[in-house]
């Protein structure tokens, strides 16, 4: 399926938010995530089942004011 | 001297009033620079899309960043810049305390692109929100002082008034107007944050009695911004002083400081 990932189309074939984060290369990585403007805590990613066309935001620590 | 005052941030208590943002310095080693000279214990940092996704597996800026700040030892004080709604702040704040593992969050709902100002209203309700929910909230606000009440009935308990518009460098645009907060709020954490562009600035705020001051821009656009970070911490430790050593009110007119008495008449 197709998801909007952080602002861009990206394929891919998982089908829960942590398959997704380990299928990009996120597992291990200190990142937090929201499905659809909504925040999903970590301990949810396997239960958060995702679907054709879901805005997906993966937020990694940056530098800021 | 002022009676020793006992305001702490949500209980921490820093040896050092300078807060200090991580962005926009050269390299991570001149931030690390920064921080190290001019004894900082408190950064803000955010939380943005990393770039290149697809190469996460490897390692992106933004796992390079954290582990700099870790190995730097300080508290973090995790934004939500950018963000112009109450949903979009109270996300990025969830997101956020789980990513740096702190209930300290610098809350920040922008208003309006020119002056990036506070959207005060939504910024209650979000303040409100998120102390419901545990959160120690850091409101970047306006000096007006019924504002400041809100937020505080919200559940803050430190107010951070702007001195400025972001990244402007003007120092107190209303030096009256936060004066008249701290009298306000005698008992309340008082952080100035944002605009400040001199250590001066620093130095005024702190004699006005405020708390610390939180900044970034000034030090990280420096020429040199390790040395500048340091002034800033020299001048924030002098203006505390002066706050404490109790400053003389000002007069329009001279009141000579030799002694008229005892002097020679000579014409």
């Amino acid at each position: 399926m197709t998801l909007l990932l952080n602002g861009e189309p990206q394929e891919v074939s998982a089908l829960t938010l942590a398959a997704v984060l380990a299928e990009l290369g996120y597992a291990g990585k200190v990142v937090a995530t929201a499905v659809n403007g909504d925040f999903v805590a970590a301990r949810r990613r396997e239960a958060c089942q995702l679907a054709e066309g879901d805005r997906v935001e993966i937020l990694a620590p940056m530098q800021g004011g | 001297m002022q009676m020793p005052v006992t305001r702490t941030f949500y209980g921490f208590e820093p040896k050092s009033r300078l807060f200090l943002g991580t962005a926009r310095y050269p390299s991570p080693a001149i931030l690390a620079d920064a921080v190290r000279r001019s004894g900082v214990e408190v950064v803000t940092v955010s939380l943005r899309r990393e770039a290149g996704q697809n190469n996460a597996g490897e390692g992106g800026a933004g796992q390079a960043f954290w582990a700099l700040i870790r190995e730097l030892g300080v508290r973090v004080l995790p934004n939500t810049a950018g963000c112009y709604t109450v949903k979009e702040a109270v996300t990025t704040a969830h997101m956020a305390r789980e990513v740096f593992g702190t209930n300290w969050i610098k809350l920040e709902v922008i208003g309006e692109e020119d002056t990036l100002q506070p959207d005060v209203v939504g910024l209650i309700e979000a303040a409100r929100i998120l102390s419901e929910d545990g959160f120690q909230v850091f409101p970047y606000t306006t000096e007006d002082i019924v504002v400041g009440g809100r937020l505080l009935d919200a559940g803050c308990e430190v107010l951070m008034p702007w001195g400025a518009p972001i990244g402007s460098g003007r120092g107190l645009n209303n030096a009256y107007g936060l004066r008249t907060m701290r009298q306000h709020f005698p008992d309340i954490p008082l952080v100035v944050d944002a605009g400040l562009g001199l250590p001066s600035h620093a130095a005024q705020a702190m004699e006005l009695g405020y708390d610390a001051i939180l900044l970034n821009t000034a030090v990280a656009k420096a020429g040199d911004p390790a040395l500048m970070a340091e002034a800033f911490a020299k001048a924030i430790v002098a203006g505390r002083e002066a706050w404490q050593a109790q400053p003389i009110e000002a007069r329009d007119m001279a009141a000579p400081s030799t002694p008229v008495m005892g002097k020679a008449f000579l014409s």
